[in-house]
């Protein structure tokens, strides 16, 4: 897709005034942190699990050239191949030549946020080879156009009249007098829809949540099935993984798995795990004749050793994007690329680069939520800060910004003058605002006061309130 | 293509600054990859006896829609079929896995069972199979493929109902592991079930049966043995 992350203020504008999405949201925000904070608080290992996750995660990256030979030597063992890509290019071609070698004219997709990432629907679509999203998410808002809102529930942006109204344009078959109003029989039409299309596929493709050094398996977790009757069903079985999706032995993959579902969903565990390994076997009576890995770089090797190598741990759970508050107030599309919360707020620069989306950094109240929910625990508030600090340093923010910040910073450099400036100005609009205690429009800074009052400042500053603490109290005689 | 890989791999010594690894490094990765240590276990299903571990998957699976019907002998489960399809208004037709473990059940105590042996087709509306184990900790049944046990047919029929004995009961994914190494070879493809089939994508609202199983039935024979 072509990103908009230049324009995440208009789009974030444009979404804060959309009350379909507002009404979608808000189901978001309850729904996902408390099932979350139910599932936590069942596990008393939880957080020592999380311990133990990290750990696997920063072993890997630092021996991850030896894992990736050895993982790529199983695969091969067990009768699979993996082809390496450095870009979204050389992955998208691989994935097209493997289709068309095997006379692919229509593949099932399960959920893949890589398969995003290198835009591989469009690609397919335009050499004539059909790819159907079949996680029910992924496939409305691919018969919407859209790209997906959340790493994990795709259409979390849409409230059920919409999808209703994308299944009545696109599903021709269905009588008028039908209802689509539940949930439940919008859920029956995609999967009579669908089950078609799975058995009448040549390729499934899906992603991977982990790829197992040890065996050279493939591991993906859905609640729908379908991520299993994409690659049980059809001829070939290629699976889209980044290369940092490694882990070491089949128990690492189950400490990951613990994280995984609870931080996500809330589930215990998803109703799905499989591990898949290599084609099917001499005696099999199902499975794809071909297995193929197709392992994706796309700018990963490039963060190792780096500011933003502990993004690199990231399980794709959705756990920041659940519970950060901008999230929740303008939903995915407004970051306009794939990745979106704060995991997308931190690598989407690292992967469009600092000039498309080094605005995103800026989407964050630093709340600290991210942080604190993210199982692998990422500092996505301390990288958003470095992304800020290299778009200053780059001259890529606004020129207003950087004035302002500028001459804050000068004056902030000079503290008594800092301090007679800020006492003076304070004392000004608490003058001016002093009738009301609030302001409600202030110049230069519209982009508060459209919106919600400004208080006017009361008292005395916490210079001054400090200044009298400190000082040492008098002595008795 | 091999230009990428060396690429790849280039590019991530480059970063962690350091060449190939050495020999002594290597083995030592080696090592760990072939020692399959447990990270931390959680307690809750561990801390149990089996009893206790039986007890704990059913009612862990009962919470994610599985439903369970507990049986003292293999000879029970016909009849628990036929009855678990007939409160479901289900027709009495079912397609099974060859799998040898369901060959001790005296299917043809109910004739009016129509069982086909074999791999299951679009239109099977209700499948039975064997189960390899069953996770504890989170009420999950693990099945394995093989020429016997064909994966569709966990995922093709709308209600699978799977027959299970107390004695393949574990308490954590980690046991399954050691289970699967004592196969041998790694199978094509491992199955880890927890319910039926669900969505949440639409308003993150419930609906059993998104495109695998709506229902998931398992008939558990008590054969009181532990695991082995």
């Amino acid at each position: 897709m072509q990103p908009t992350s230049r324009a995440f203020k208009a789009n974030a504008h444009r979404a804060l005034g959309d009350p379909n999405l507002q009404r979608a949201m808000d189901m978001m925000r309850t729904g996902f942190p408390a099932r979350r904070a139910v599932a936590i608080a069942r596990l008393p290992e939880f957080d020592r699990l999380r311990e133990d996750g990290i750990a696997i995660k920063n072993h890997v990256l630092a021996n991850l050239d030896f894992y990736l030979e050895t993982y790529e030597a199983n695969v091969a063992a067990q009768g699979g191949t993996v082809h390496w890509c450095r870009s979204a290019q050389e992955a998208r071609e691989t994935v097209l030549a493997l289709c068309r070698g095997l006379g692919a004219k229509t593949v099932t997709k399960g959920k893949s946020m890589i398969g995003e990432e290198i835009a591989i629907n469009d690609f397919l679509d335009a050499h004539g080879i059909t790819p159907v999203e079949t996680d029910l998410g992924e496939y409305i808002v691919q018969i919407r156009h859209e790209p997906p809102s959340h790493i994990i529930a795709p259409a979390v942006h849409l409230i059920k009249e919409q999808v209703a109204e994308s299944f009545r344009a696109t599903h021709t078959h269905l009588p008028r007098e039908r209802g689509l109003e539940e949930p439940r029989i919008l859920c029956d039409e995609a999967r009579g829809v669908l089950r078609q299309k799975f058995l009448a596929a040549d390729v499934g493709i899906t992603g991977a949540n982990f790829l197992v050094a040890e065996t050279g398996s493939s591991i993906i977790v859905t609640n729908e099935g379908n991520g299993d009757l994409t690659q049980i069903l059809p001829k070939a079985h290629i699976v889209l993984a980044s290369i940092e999706k490694i882990v070491p032995t089949l128990e690492d993959a189950a400490t990951l798995l613990r994280l995984l579902a609870r931080s996500a969903t809330g589930q215990e565990f998803s109703t799905y795990t499989t591990v898949s390994t290599g084609p099917r076997r001499a005696d099999d009576t199902d499975g794809p004749a071909e297995y193929h890995v197709v392992l994706v770089d796309n700018g990963r090797s490039a963060l190792l050793g780096g500011e933003f190598q502990d993004m690199l741990r990231c399980i794709r759970c959705a756990a920041c994007l659940n519970h950060c508050p901008v999230y929740g107030a303008v939903g995915g599309h407004a970051y306009g690329w794939v990745y979106s919360g704060p995991m997308g707020a931190v690598l989407t620069p690292t992967l469009l680069g600092i000039a498309e989306a080094g605005h995103l950094p800026n989407a964050s109240t630093f709340c600290g939520r991210c942080e604190s929910v993210c199982p692998m625990r990422i500092p996505l508030p301390k990288m958003m800060r470095q992304w800020r600090e290299r778009e200053f340093a780059q001259r890529l923010a606004p020129k207003t910004q950087r004035w302002g910040l500028e001459a804050w910073a000068w004056l902030a450099r000079r503290p008594a003058l800092y301090r007679r400036a800020s006492a003076a100005a304070s004392r000004v609009l608490g003058l001016l605002g002093g009738g009301r205690g609030r302001f409600r429009s202030l110049p230069f800074a519209a982009g508060w006061t459209d919106m919600r009052d400004m208080p006017a400042p009361e008292g005395r500053s916490f210079f001054a309130l400090w200044a009298e603490r400190t000082k040492p109290a008098p002595r008795a005689r | 293509m091999s230009g990428s890989r060396d690429d790849i791999l280039g590019g991530i010594r480059a970063g962690l600054g350091r060449g190939r690894l050495g020999p002594a490094e290597t083995a030592a990765l080696e090592t760990r990859l072939g020692e399959h240590r447990r990270n931390l276990v959680p307690a809750r299903a561990a801390a149990l006896d089996h009893a206790g571990q039986v007890a704990l998957f059913v009612t862990m699976a009962e919470e994610v829609d599985t439903t369970v019907a507990r049986v003292a002998r293999a000879d029970e489960v016909p009849a628990a079929v036929a009855d678990y399809l007939a409160r479901q208004n289900l027709p009495a037709r079912l397609v099974m896995t060859p799998d040898p473990r369901l060959d001790d059940i005296p299917w043809a105590a109910r004739p009016l069972l129509e069982i086909r042996k074999g791999r299951a087709e679009d239109g099977d509306a209700a499948g039975i199979t064997g189960c390899f184990a069953a996770i504890a900790e989170t009420g999950t049944l693990m099945l394995v493929s093989g020429p016997e046990t064909p994966t569709r047919n966990n995922f093709l029929p709308d209600t699978h109902v799977v027959v299970l004995r107390t004695r393949d009961v574990v308490a954590a994914y980690e046991d399954g592991w050691d289970r699967l190494r004592r196969l041998g070879a790694m199978p094509r493809t491992v199955n880890f079930i927890t319910g039926p089939s669900r969505t949440g994508d639409i308003e993150q609202r419930i609906v059993l049966g998104a495109h695998g199983p709506r229902r998931l039935h398992i008939v558990l024979i008590d054969d009181d043995a532990a695991p082995g």
